[in-house]
């Protein structure tokens, strides 16, 4: 151990941009300064090390620089940053690599999505991978590409699905050992999705699996006819890795039409649920599925977060999940287990679990419109959440009091004129004049043994935004409105804010350069890093 | 092929129906339900951003609009003649009100004994406070305009909304609210100054009741009607 350690301490010390190994990716912890994962590591809990900026010296970040994508798309990617050099997405799907100091572009390395490249909700993607001198990147045509980080050259580009199906990619691709691993979306139409590993050598295909099982396949009598064969179920956003198990695991999208259950009778596995893979193999271990027979576009691509907790005393590795339909999640990461859920926003879909964690559905579509909490749009969506092994809190942005009329085979209504939909997210401030009954953003803490908030910020509007939290016990975020804000990790007060005059629609990072640590947030179209003077 | 050919074509019930189903399930996502959730377009009433033929439509939705979200889609053409059937067919069902009344003479009540010009606007004329009414017959039926007269608080636009801030030294501001977020309010005060505060410097803030009085009891059956027609007819 003792050595394992030493030598990961010259190794850092002594390579400046050396080539990222999987090691390195996967014991992050090791090099603070940097970000090397979407997440940061494969635990996903966005979470830095790093402590110079302080809850007490906060109220002093000063902007350090701005860098603005040439695109109008939402800025959803995390960068990542390696020894200095940050590396991000101009949506659609052109990587940038940056000075991590001073935001000066060192190349970009253009990337345009073929034409018939479609995606239901913004040409976006959530940012890059890095393993060895190597950046891979999902592209909105369902391709996976890799480019060289030093020089941005393209190095290969392999068809993972046919974007003229309706196939898109817009998450972080999930790097574990030797493998690139990715997800397809586009699951709002009539595809069947599917998690691939790739050779990140070559870019060889080494395993597929499919969310949707084929026939003969355990789940396929989920899917009432042929429906399996176009039933959606994408996945779009990062994955997480757990070295112990060596899986991988992935939240699934909603089954398609997203509206119409008529047409899919069953319980749609493995549609918004998380499935557990053999990174070497994508065999699946075990799989829970949050949401039956969805009709209301519950996604469940959000990322999972891996946590090792105290429960009912004794050590347990967890993974802890705030879901789009409003319930938030303890589950057993080896095994599966149901461990607890409960609701987190108002959510009225269900009124309890079984003893195996099947939800009890009590509101269903209906001819006449239902109103059901939370809304379509959900109570969380891409944006990623974080968890400190400080506090052991689970620090989750969301929707409040968000509700959607639910009408039998169609799209969900506003639930009253004063509950409106909103787009996906935008990159422009809006003028905002929601009133107090209407859906608003929260920033809170949870504790994951009971699931009770411990504290909460509240915004007027809705946030898109993800959270971070850090080892100096600060948490930072955002929303729709535009601010970026500095929390105390422990009490939730404000400690700073900073407008940023877009819409926050992707989570915070930090990293340092040359002993000084910044935090970056994506916001409009720019790109943000602040640091202490 | 005429636009009004393709029209013709698929104005049955059924091809109706069918437009409108697959206008929820492939085009309501990102234009809402209603069709005018992108700015500067409104589906349901027939609003572009350019003047579309129905063939302009068709081609549209299927081949979508390069380099923006606008996708292209598998369609044939006739599927998308249905939702293009369909969004007409609401359209002119938008445009349609009962209206009675004479809109000169209640041109005339808009502008003398009803004083809406006070917080109203009609191309350029009046005050801004209130919501400019210059196009009110393009978004607003009959039944609704004369509801918003007798019941002027029973469905304010979220953009019509007034609000009301208290400074510290006990100023109270009421303007037609523009903008709020956690931390600061933007007006329009009843002085049509913008206006903008932050929270930190307000004793009070928060939704006050619409302005506008009641026409009951002050105008009559005739004088409603009348003023409905005026306002019907701004478009």
């Amino acid at each position: 151990m003792t050595f394992r350690i030493l030598l990961g301490v010259l190794f850092a010390a002594a390579s400046l941009q050396a080539q990222v190994s999987f090691d390195r990716i996967l014991h992050g912890d090791r090099e603070p300064q940097n970000w090397l994962s979407y997440s940061r590591t494969p635990t996903n809990q966005r979470y830095s090390p790093l402590t110079q900026i302080t809850t007490a010296n906060v109220k002093n970040l000063q902007l350090q620089w701005i860098w603005q994508a040439r695109s109008l798309e939402k800025f959803e990617a995390t960068p990542l940053v390696v020894d200095g050099v940050m590396y991000t997405v101009q949506a659609p799907n052109d990587i940038v690599a940056l000075d991590a100091a001073t935001g000066r572009p060192f190349w970009t390395s253009p990337y345009t999505p073929a034409p018939e490249a479609r995606a239901c909700c913004g040409r976006v993607n959530r940012g890059v991978a890095i393993l060895g001198d190597t950046l891979y990147m999902e592209t909105l045509d369902a391709h996976l590409v890799a480019v060289d980080a030093k020089s941005g050259q393209p190095l290969w580009k392999t068809k993972v699905a046919n974007a003229a199906d309706r196939y898109s990619m817009t998450g972080s691709p999930l790097v574990v050992k030797d493998k690139v691993i990715v997800g397809t979306g586009g699951g709002d139409g009539p595809i069947r999705g599917f998690i691939a590993a790739y050779d990140a050598r070559k870019g060889k295909e080494l395993w597929r699996f499919y969310t949707i099982p084929g026939p003969g396949e355990p789940g396929h009598d989920t899917w009432s006819g042929d429906s399996w064969k176009s039933g959606g179920v994408g996945v779009w956003n990062a994955g997480a890795y757990d070295e112990e198990t060596n899986l991988v695991f992935f939240g699934t999208g909603n089954p398609a039409p997203d509206w119409d259950g008529s047409t899919r009778l069953g319980d749609n596995l493995y549609s918004d649920s998380v499935v557990a893979l053999d990174a070497d193999t994508g065999t699946l271990k075990w799989h829970y599925q949050f949401t039956p027979h969805d009709e209301l576009d519950y996604d469940s691509t959000q990322v999972p977060v891996l946590a090792d907790i105290e429960w009912q005393g004794q050590p347990r590795k967890v993974m802890l999940w705030a879901n789009r339909n409003g319930v938030m999640y303890v589950l057993d990461r080896t095994t599966g287990e149901f461990l607890k859920g409960k609701p987190y926003v108002k959510a009225n879909w269900l009124d309890g679990f079984d003893a195996h964690g099947r939800p009890h559905r009590v509101k269903f579509p209906s001819a006449e419109g239902t109103l059901i909490y939370p809304h379509v749009h959900g109570a969380t969506n891409w944006a990623p959440p974080a968890f400190s092994p400080r506090t052991g809190w689970f620090y989750v942005a969301s929707w409040e009091n968000s509700g959607t009329t639910a009408i039998a085979g169609q799209f969900p209504r506003a639930a009253s004129s004063n509950n409106r939909q909103t787009a996906m997210g935008q990159t422009n401030l809006v003028p905002f004049t929601n009133d107090d009954t209407e859906p608003f953003g929260v920033v809170r803490a949870y504790d994951p043994r009971t699931l009770e908030p411990k504290w909460e910020f509240k915004m007027d509007d809705i946030t898109w935004g993800g959270t971070l939290v850090t080892a100096s016990d600060l948490v930072f975020s955002g929303g729709r409105e535009g601010y970026f804000l500095a929390l105390d990790a422990r009490t939730g007060a404000l400690l700073w804010k900073a407008p940023v005059g877009g819409q926050i629609n992707a989570g915070a990072m930090s990293y340092s350069v040359n002993g000084k640590q910044y935090v970056a947030i994506a916001a409009g179209n720019a790109l943000f890093a602040y640091a202490l003077p | 092929m005429r636009p009004a050919a393709l029209a013709a074509q698929h104005e049955t019930a059924a091809d109706l129906l069918d437009g409108e189903r697959a206008f929820r399930n492939n085009c309501a996502n990102c234009h809402g339900p209603d069709g005018d959730q992108i700015a500067g377009i409104d589906l349901g009433r027939g609003r572009f951003r350019r003047q579309m033929s129905d063939d302009d439509l068709v081609r549209i939705i299927r081949t979508g609009i390069p380099n923006t979200p606008m996708p292209a889609t598998s369609m044939t053409v006739e599927q998308a003649q249905k939702i293009v059937a369909y969004l007409r067919s609401r359209a002119a069902t938008a445009k349609t009100g009962t209206i009675a009344g004479d809109a000169v003479r209640g041109k005339a009540l808009f502008e003398g004994k009803g004083s809406c010009t006070s917080c109203h606007r009609v191309a350029g004329v009046g005050s801004r406070v209130g919501p400019d009414l210059t196009t009110i017959g393009m978004t607003r039926g009959a039944a609704d305009l004369e509801r918003s007269l007798l019941d002027p608080d029973a469905d304010v636009q979220p953009n019509n909304r007034f609000y009301r801030v208290v400074l510290r030294d006990g100023t109270t501001i009421d303007g037609r609210l523009l903008s709020h977020d956690t931390f600061t309010v933007q007006l329009l005060d009843t002085r049509e100054q913008l206006r903008s505060f932050s929270k930190s410097d307000l004793r009070q803030s928060g939704f006050i009741k619409s302005p506008m009085p009641s026409s009951r009891g002050t105008l009559s059956a005739q004088e409603l009607a009348d003023l409905v027609s005026y306002l019907a007819s701004l478009r």
